[in-house]
């Protein structure tokens, strides 16, 4: 590996960086909320609900997120009620911001049902505790379900995250310039595939280390308790 | 019309999208059988721990599961374009870079990956084999082999149905990504459909269709093999 090409494909791969971050925290923070909703409706008592939930996660984990993207970036410019929608025009529009609603919206499929069956292990004892102790339905989540669930579905979810990670890579295929699409870039100009794909890979490694050491650090935060 | 439903229809873009989808699927078997055997190897490496290999083995399957499906298939397929490209000519087959090549090339990107997974499952399955089971074969004196075609085998491959379930599921999403190279598959064969008749979101529509048929369908393959391998159990 010479010099040159290092000093010349280091800083545009570390721009793609940037992006590939900026991608995963917001795509994560959408698809999570989106997700613990998904997650609700899905234990929800009207079948309705549920089945929406239900079925909204067959389909997002059933196809792939490329045609996913694809159909949102390229098909939904076509419907004229999406153009006439100023909003969702605005989305659809950018490469960037439809790839983080295509990587929110899968991710969302996915982390619900991590949740879901975080929700379903709370023992009903404690749930039954809390009630009989008076706690309002949106306390009783607060403190009780909603920590107990995220502790048992943490494991689960920072793999989710780590999928988000290499999910973001996609958005190459939609003209957003990340690292891979740098990275494609970088490997037909120099003919230096095999450097560029160490260096390109060795960021997506570094981030998804960082990310697991942080998982485990907040895993054992919240198992304290434990005294482990 | 709006959608271009008609436009489907009479450009002859149904049978093409059938025979991508016969591809994604051919794709995706042979991928998937070709990570079975790389599961299966160097899962039995990893749990024999094997001193030198299982590094390598770890080396393989963290790079793979931490590095994007994506940036794995641009370094094969463009790592090896040229140099398969030149002996092709050279033995008189200028074609085949067009054609078989991109199959093959598919077949071993989407492999590697399957088999990264595959590893991880079979080395869980393998670990969850009570040791005792395997003590009790050696004190009846049962060759090598034969525990292992007995004792471990038999119970490997009934733990390892519902991980393998989830890699069969991860590797036909991921055949989608070879499009992004040129294989005619089911996506690709929506994309330049969408591309000649400016009716992409039907395209793309049908496209998502068909995948969740394959994937339900082979869920439901998978259920029936689970019901299939489990063990009759004591209630």
């Amino acid at each position: 590996m010479d010099l040159e090409l290092l000093q010349h494909a280091v800083p545009v791969l570390l721009k793609g960086l940037g992006i590939s971050l900026l991608l995963t925290v917001v795509s994560v923070l959408l698809g999570f909320n989106l997700g613990l909703g998904l997650a609700m409706m899905r234990l929800s008592e009207n079948r309705f609900v549920a089945s929406f939930a239900k079925y909204y996660s067959m389909v997002f984990r059933g196809t792939p997120l490329l045609v996913q993207l694809f159909l949102f970036y390229y098909g939904l410019g076509q419907l004229s009620v999406v153009r006439d929608n100023a909003v969702i025009w605005w989305v659809i529009s950018d490469g960037m911001r439809c790839a983080v609603m295509a990587i929110a919206l899968n991710t969302a499929a996915y982390t619900s049902e991590i949740l879901r069956g975080g929700l379903m292990a709370i023992p009903v004892g404690l749930r039954e505790a809390a009630k009989a102790g008076g706690m309002s339905p949106m306390l009783r989540f607060r403190r009780i379900e909603f920590p107990l669930a995220i502790r048992q579905a943490l494991p689960a979810y920072g793999n989710e995250i780590i999928l988000v990670v290499k999910g973001t890579s996609l958005a190459s295929t939609i003209t957003v310039l990340e690292i891979t699409g740098y990275a494609k870039r970088l490997m037909s100009q120099t003919y230096a595939i095999f450097e560029v794909f160490a260096i390109a890979g060795a960021l997506y490694l570094v981030i998804n280390l960082i990310l697991i050491g942080l998982i485990r650090a907040l895993e054992s935060h919240l198992m304290r308790h434990e005294g482990r | 019309m709006e959608f271009g439903l008609l436009q489907v229809w009479q450009g002859g873009w149904i049978t093409a999208i059938l025979r991508g989808a016969a591809i994604t699927v051919a794709v995706g078997a042979a991928s998937m059988f070709a990570g079975a055997v790389i599961g299966v190897i160097c899962g039995l490496l990893k749990w024999g721990r094997v001193f030198p290999l299982t590094l390598l083995i770890d080396a393989y399957t963290s790079l793979v599961r931490g590095v994007p499906e994506l940036l794995i298939i641009y370094l094969l397929f463009f790592s090896s374009v040229e140099f398969v490209t030149k002996v092709a000519t050279a033995f008189g087959y200028a074609g085949f870079a067009q054609s078989g090549y991109a199959f093959v090339i598919a077949v071993v990107a989407i492999g590697t990956i399957s088999g990264a997974y595959s590893t991880e499952v079979i080395r869980g399955a393998l670990a969850s084999i009570p040791a005792g089971h395997i003590e009790a074969a050696r004190a009846l004196g049962l060759p090598g082999r034969r525990i292992f075609r007995r004792i471990i085998a038999p119970q490997m491959l009934r733990i390892a149905v519902p991980g393998m379930n989830n890699v069969w599921q991860a590797t036909i999403k991921d055949t989608a990504l070879v499009s992004v190279v040129g294989l005619q598959e089911l996506l690709r064969a929506a994309f330049v459909g969408a591309g000649s008749t400016r009716h992409p979101f039907i395209f793309f529509l049908i496209a998502a269709v068909v995948y969740l048929l394959i994937t339900l369908v082979s869920q439901a393959g998978f259920d029936t093999a689970e019901r299939v391998f489990k063990l009759r159990a004591r209630k």
